[in-house]
């Protein structure tokens, strides 16, 4: 186990230096975050449906956005000089593959989640002060869960065909679950619920996050063997 | 007799058959009091929705079994149900608003079942877009196979979330826990409708496979 998570921290944070040194992904990232949140603005008529009403759509269709942005360049960037073919041939169990491409996701979308959360409570005036802790909790459960699938995907369309579209396409049925569950919760978070009416939303977006975490964790060896 | 001549027999019977389902349910089937005659659209319904699902589900156990075994029957079977299972799940979506239109009064709703069929239905389209995606007929299987699987354990999730929400559409009178809840003609003609549903899976599912045995063969894979 400390195997695995040492040779995943080593995925990740050759990643993440990647990025760190260009910058150009996760700037644009945030900028398109940003433009979402803008686009809402003009998309809404502020006299008609109070902007409380809409605060949670906003908010997870523009993370969800943002994170498949974040999930095309995960394995894309192996494609360049055969550096997945390098990977492959390395001393590096699969799974530490995957676990070190959803950390360094993970890192990427939570950044972007970052810039992103402020900016949307500056945008549309909403307090999240009293409920901050509850909010970043319930935006980690959701993230884990879409971009452990998500990281899995994008392994599998590299060699396709039209892979940034496709992507999408085989994402956004199973975003809905986490999307379903992180919506509620935030509503009854922003509508000042009590928690307790949120369990089973909850327990499902934890169960989620289990199911899918272990289930790509297995299955991501079968994407990219020869 | 070639394997695609068999599973073109068993369709033709089943499309046979299918014929009585509509004789019996328009004509030997009583009249439901509450909703009339939008009712008969549940003997293809309910059938056609059973059998989108179960086809998901077998979809997701082939593509188990051909990781494991890397049995080219497995993936072409798993490819076949998910091309019948597409077909089923557009019956259960067109079908479904011809009835909500006159019992609800609007031909879509974002109901918890209209949802999850749905989402089903896309997860198809996505699981059929991804095999014509790759042009390497082995890696494609593999593929499809992760896909699948992911797919066969997304549909409780998809149930539960979905499940959460209130539900407009009428609750299972024959697949629940207490005995079936309506009377004995209906429950004939429903079951009918089920072997004859079944009987259609069965065949175009063996016709399916037996032409991609055929595309193969020629294409020297």
């Amino acid at each position: 186990m400390a195997e695995l998570l040492r040779q995943a921290w080593a995925v990740a944070r050759k990643d993440l230096l990647l990025e760190f040194r260009t910058r150009t992904a996760i700037v644009s990232a945030v900028v398109f975050t940003a433009l979402v949140l803008t686009v809402f603005n003009f998309g809404r008529d502020p006299t008609a449906v109070s902007t409380l009403d809409l605060a949670p759509t906003i908010l997870w269709v523009t993370f969800t956005f943002a994170a498949m942005l974040a999930l095309n360049r995960a394995f894309q960037l192996e494609l360049e000089n055969q550096a997945l073919e390098g990977l492959l041939v390395s001393p590096l169990s699969r799974t530490s593959l995957y676990w070190g491409k959803l950390l360094a996701n993970l890192a990427f979308v939570a950044v972007v989640e970052s810039v992103g959360l402020p900016l949307f409570v500056l945008f549309f005036n909403v307090p999240v002060g009293r409920v901050l802790l509850p909010l970043v909790a319930v935006i980690a459960l959701a993230t884990v869960g879409f971009v452990a699938v998500g990281t899995l995907f994008s392994a599998l369309v590299i060699r396709t065909r039209f892979a940034e579209l496709l992507l999408v396409v085989l994402l956004l049925p199973f975003l809905v679950p986490p999307l379903i569950g992180a919506v509620q919760v935030t509503a009854r978070l922003f509508g000042d619920r009590p928690l307790s009416e949120a369990v089973g939303y909850l327990k499902l977006l934890a169960a989620y996050d289990i199911v899918f975490v272990s289930l790509a964790s297995f299955l991501f060896r079968f994407t990219v063997d020869e | 007799m070639s394997l695609l001549h068999r599973g073109r027999w068993i369709t033709l019977l089943g499309l046979a058959l299918l014929a009585g389902v509509y004789v019996r349910a328009l004509a030997f089937t009583p009249v439901e009091r509450l909703q009339g005659p939008a009712q008969k659209i549940y003997y293809l319904h309910v059938p056609a929705a059973i059998w989108a699902e179960t086809a998901m589900v077998l979809v997701g156990l082939g593509s188990i079994f051909y990781l494991f075994l890397k049995d080219r029957r497995l993936d072409r079977f798993a490819a076949a149900s998910a091309e019948v299972g597409t077909v089923f799940a557009a019956i259960v979506l067109t079908t479904g608003p011809i009835w909500g239109k006159p019992i609800w009064g609007t031909w879509w709703t974002w109901d918890a079942r209209l949802t999850s069929t749905l989402l089903l239905f896309f997860l198809y389209i996505g699981y059929l877009l991804l095999r014509g995606a790759v042009r390497d007929p082995a890696l494609g299987a593999r593929y499809a196979a992760v896909l699948g699987i992911c797919g066969m354990c997304l549909v409780p999730f998809i149930h539960l979330s979905v499940y959460l929400f209130r539900t407009l559409h009428p609750q299972p009178i024959i697949l629940k826990p207490s005995a079936p809840s309506l009377p004995g003609s209906m429950l004939a003609t429903w079951l009918f409708s089920l072997g004859v549903f079944t009987l259609l899976y069965v065949g175009f599912v063996i016709q399916r496979y037996a032409l991609s045995l055929l595309w193969e063969e020629r294409n020297g894979a």
